[in-house]
């Protein structure tokens, strides 16, 4: 499998467990909140501060419909990860390519 | 596992952003040998997939529920520093905009989730492959052992911090029991999800995982086409 379609086909399963599964996700309280209620420090959480975020709680402000509003949370949740994580990625790469079939420059090959 | 705003008083908020910060700093330094052309986009893919997956909280009886954290997975295929990068930004991203995890509790949450949980998961990952073959098909049940023991890990660490700076007068014994024995279950899921996602990158492009470095067989020299 060429690079590209590795890329394609991983970023298209990120979209769609975000976008489309998600919806089918449990919605019970994980193991912290769970823990929470029952040992009685639930109350203790205070009001999200960001909790006006057009994306708060992965709902999206305005859109009514459940599955659309959580689909498109997600969606725009991965692009902005990918963006940043892969922003960052190539900030901090090292400038040397590592394929194979280019030939690398002796300057830096000898270091 | 995202620690709400209030659980932690400020002093131990105020530490655990001082060791995330720390921790940032030199995963920003030391991933720089981790990344090149051909990694950096797969980061960027690693993070977005953990996101995803964090939405995704599956069922673990009585009422609960739990989600993929990540960081083993993402030290894997990735390497830990810029694994730990990857759950870094997820997580900036889900306090920023989902109102998921606090902005004051961000410095919890890194250090949980990415630094305890890249750091432990990879940890056991390299000493699993250590004791086992040295052959490419163990890196996905390596990778699955140290997610198991990543999850239980972070809710122990969770329970540390609790018992030091928690605002609630709750017995810390009955809290470790509990986070514990739910995290274990949690780490079942975790250790399936990651084992599954790294033998499928494995069966497509082993060259990609960061975690199978020295395993794979020696490519053979071949003459390619140069792109036009």
């Amino acid at each position: 499998m060429s690079r590209r379609a590795f890329f394609a086909v991983a970023l298209l399963a990120a979209l769609l467990v975000a976008g489309v599964g998600s919806y089918y996700a449990s919605a019970h309280p994980d193991g912290l909140e769970h823990v929470a209620e029952q040992a009685g420090f639930a109350d203790s959480a205070d009001e999200p501060k960001t909790g006006d975020s057009p994306l708060a709680d992965y709902r999206t402000k305005g859109v009514e419909d459940e599955r659309l509003s959580g689909g498109i949370a997600g969606v725009v949740g991965v692009g902005l990860v990918l963006v940043l994580m892969g922003g960052l990625g190539y900030a901090l790469r090292r400038r040397r390519t590592s394929e194979p079939a280019e030939p690398v420059e002796p300057a830096e090959s000898s270091r | 596992m995202h620690v709400p705003d209030g659980f932690l008083d400020a002093p131990t908020s105020v530490a655990t952003g001082a060791v995330a910060a720390a921790g940032v700093a030199i995963a920003l330094r030391r991933a720089r040998t981790e990344l090149d052309d051909r990694t950096a986009p797969m980061a960027g893919l690693v993070a977005a997939f953990v996101f995803a997956g964090q939405m995704m909280n599956f069922p673990v009886g009585a009422g609960t529920s739990g989600h993929l954290l990540g960081g083993a997975l993402a030290a894997v295929l990735v390497g830990p520093w810029t694994g730990a990068l990857c759950i870094s930004v997820v997580l900036m991203v889900q306090a920023l905009f989902m109102a998921d995890g606090g902005i004051t509790a961000l410095g919890t949450n890194i250090t949980l989730m990415a630094l305890v949980g890249c750091g432990v998961g990879y940890a056991v990952f390299r000493a699993a492959v250590a004791v086992l073959p040295k052959k490419a098909s163990v890196v996905a049940p390596a990778a699955a052992a140290g997610a198991l023991v990543s999850v239980p890990v972070a809710a122990a660490v969770f329970t540390l911090l609790f018992a030091i700076g928690g605002t609630a007068p709750v017995d810390t014994g009955k809290v470790l029991t509990a986070m514990v024995g739910w995290h274990v279950v949690i780490g079942i899921g975790e250790a399936v999800v990651t084992g599954l996602v790294v033998a499928a990158v494995m069966a497509a492009r082993p060259d990609l995982v960061h975690g199978a470095r020295g395993l794979l067989p020696a490519r053979e020299l071949e003459i390619r086409e140069a792109a036009a």
